[in-house]
């Protein structure tokens, strides 16, 4: 009885002291690719907050437009990531500059609740989704690991921007527009804020 | 049915708790640098930090509240971009003298109008809130300090902004009953006298 005790003791001690990593914990395993993409999307306002904000646009133009701009978007948003994967390279104060510009135009048009031509706003979420692509994946070369990062980066734009849209296409409300509104001008006075940083501190202000 | 009152030794140990928590020291700064750009809640904090800064900014909403529509929408929604245009200043190092003044001065304004009930055009009241937003964000914008994240920090700054306006609206909103216009009209009165105290402290 002693030794089938021990016997168990030993290849229990034995067991333990194998060298082996778990690979059951994310920090060694990592998120994987697409959710890097996913990630990176949700935890950076400068790439969130302008999709929210023109899909708040988009749903108090209509739901053309914002059918329009839902495959706009992140079509572009793509095609400004396969871009980056091409090894050209922008200045970062030009990208600090593109966002500050991006805060103050959209949220300007927010604020306005601009009529602006379908055409147009198409174009104006092609810009930002160019520049915003670019700026993401900038420096980064090509790869299959790469590509998906770039997938869940887009599968993240058009979810977060359909749900938003949604929240301002049934608005009826004199109110709710003008609180809609309200956000725009605040957004507007954040990017007006971002200027200011870029142009005290360069690059290096965000 | 009538209570029993608490016996004494307890409520003597309440009232000893209570001033035991009053005098422990209260600067216990743990996690946010000082004068640095950390992140949204250090911004969010900027505005909310002085005085000056949140007598005028709910004076505003409670002007436009008084005022109703258009005013009551028009005013929080040009007011940020006029402050966020004077922060813009500010951080550029344009200089607008006598700002200390202005933003004093705002306060006695602005109370004095909410005081008196005073109505004007659309457009003379948004310039007048129009000039003071600028003083105000001058000088939160020659203020702020180099940091980590300037984006979530402006964020939380523009936030707070918006809801001191919030809050000045929903105290305005009391203007619909009869003594909510003499409470509205008493705050107003403060935030003159507050107003008139940060003027001499700025011109002495």
């Amino acid at each position: 009885m002693a030794g089938g005790a021990l016997r168990i003791a030993a290849v229990a001690i034995g067991l333990a002291a194998l060298p082996a990593i778990a690979h059951a914990h994310l920090v060694v395993t990592g998120m994987g690719p697409i959710y890097d993409g996913i990630d990176h999307f949700g935890l950076s306002p400068e790439d969130s907050i302008p999709v929210v904000a023109l899909a708040l646009f988009a749903g108090l133009r209509g739901p053309a437009t914002a059918r329009l701009l839902l495959a706009a978007l992140p079509l572009a948003w793509l095609a400004g990531g396969m871009i980056a994967f091409s090894g050209a390279a922008a200045p970062a104060i030009g990208l600090s500059v593109a966002t500050a510009v991006a805060f103050v135009v959209l949220g300007g048009l927010l604020a306005a609740n601009a009529p602006l031509p379908p055409v147009v706003s198409v174009a104006a979420a092609a810009a930002l989704g160019l520049v915003r692509g670019f700026a993401d994946l900038s420096g980064t070369p090509f790869s299959g690991g790469h590509l998906l990062t770039l997938a869940g980066m887009g599968a993240s734009v058009f979810v977060v921007f359909a749900l938003a849209a949604s929240l301002t296409l049934p608005l009826k409300r004199f109110w709710m527009i003008v609180a809609v509104r309200v956000g725009g001008s605040w957004l507007a006075a954040l990017g007006l804020l971002l200027a200011g940083w870029v142009w005290r501190y360069g690059a290096r202000a965000f | 049915m009538t209570r029993a009152p608490l016996p004494v030794a307890l409520r003597c140990a309440i009232a000893a708790l209570v001033l035991g928590f009053l005098l422990l020291p209260g600067a216990a700064q743990a996690h946010i640098v000082k004068g640095e750009a950390i992140g949204f809640v250090s911004g969010f904090l900027h505005p909310v930090s002085g005085l000056d800064h949140i007598i005028a900014m709910v004076a505003v909403g409670m002007w436009g509240a008084q005022l109703g529509r258009p005013a009551i929408w028009v005013l929080p929604l040009t007011f940020p971009l006029v402050m966020a245009f004077g922060g813009f200043l500010g951080l550029i190092g344009v200089p607008l003298p006598g700002a200390e003044i202005g933003i004093a001065l705002s306060g006695v304004v602005l109370g004095a109008a909410v005081l008196s009930q005073f109505r004007a055009p659309l457009w003379l009241v948004a310039t007048i809130v129009g000039i003071f937003g600028l003083f105000h964000g001058h000088a939160h914008g020659a203020e702020m300090p180099p940091g980590h994240n300037p984006l979530l920090y402006s964020a939380g700054f523009v936030l707070a902004t918006g809801l001191l306006h919030l809050c000045g609206i929903v105290i305005g909103l009391l203007h619909r009953w009869r003594w909510g216009g003499y409470v509205i009209r008493a705050g107003g009165g403060a935030v003159m006298a507050g107003g008139l105290i940060f003027l001499w402290q700025a011109v002495t």
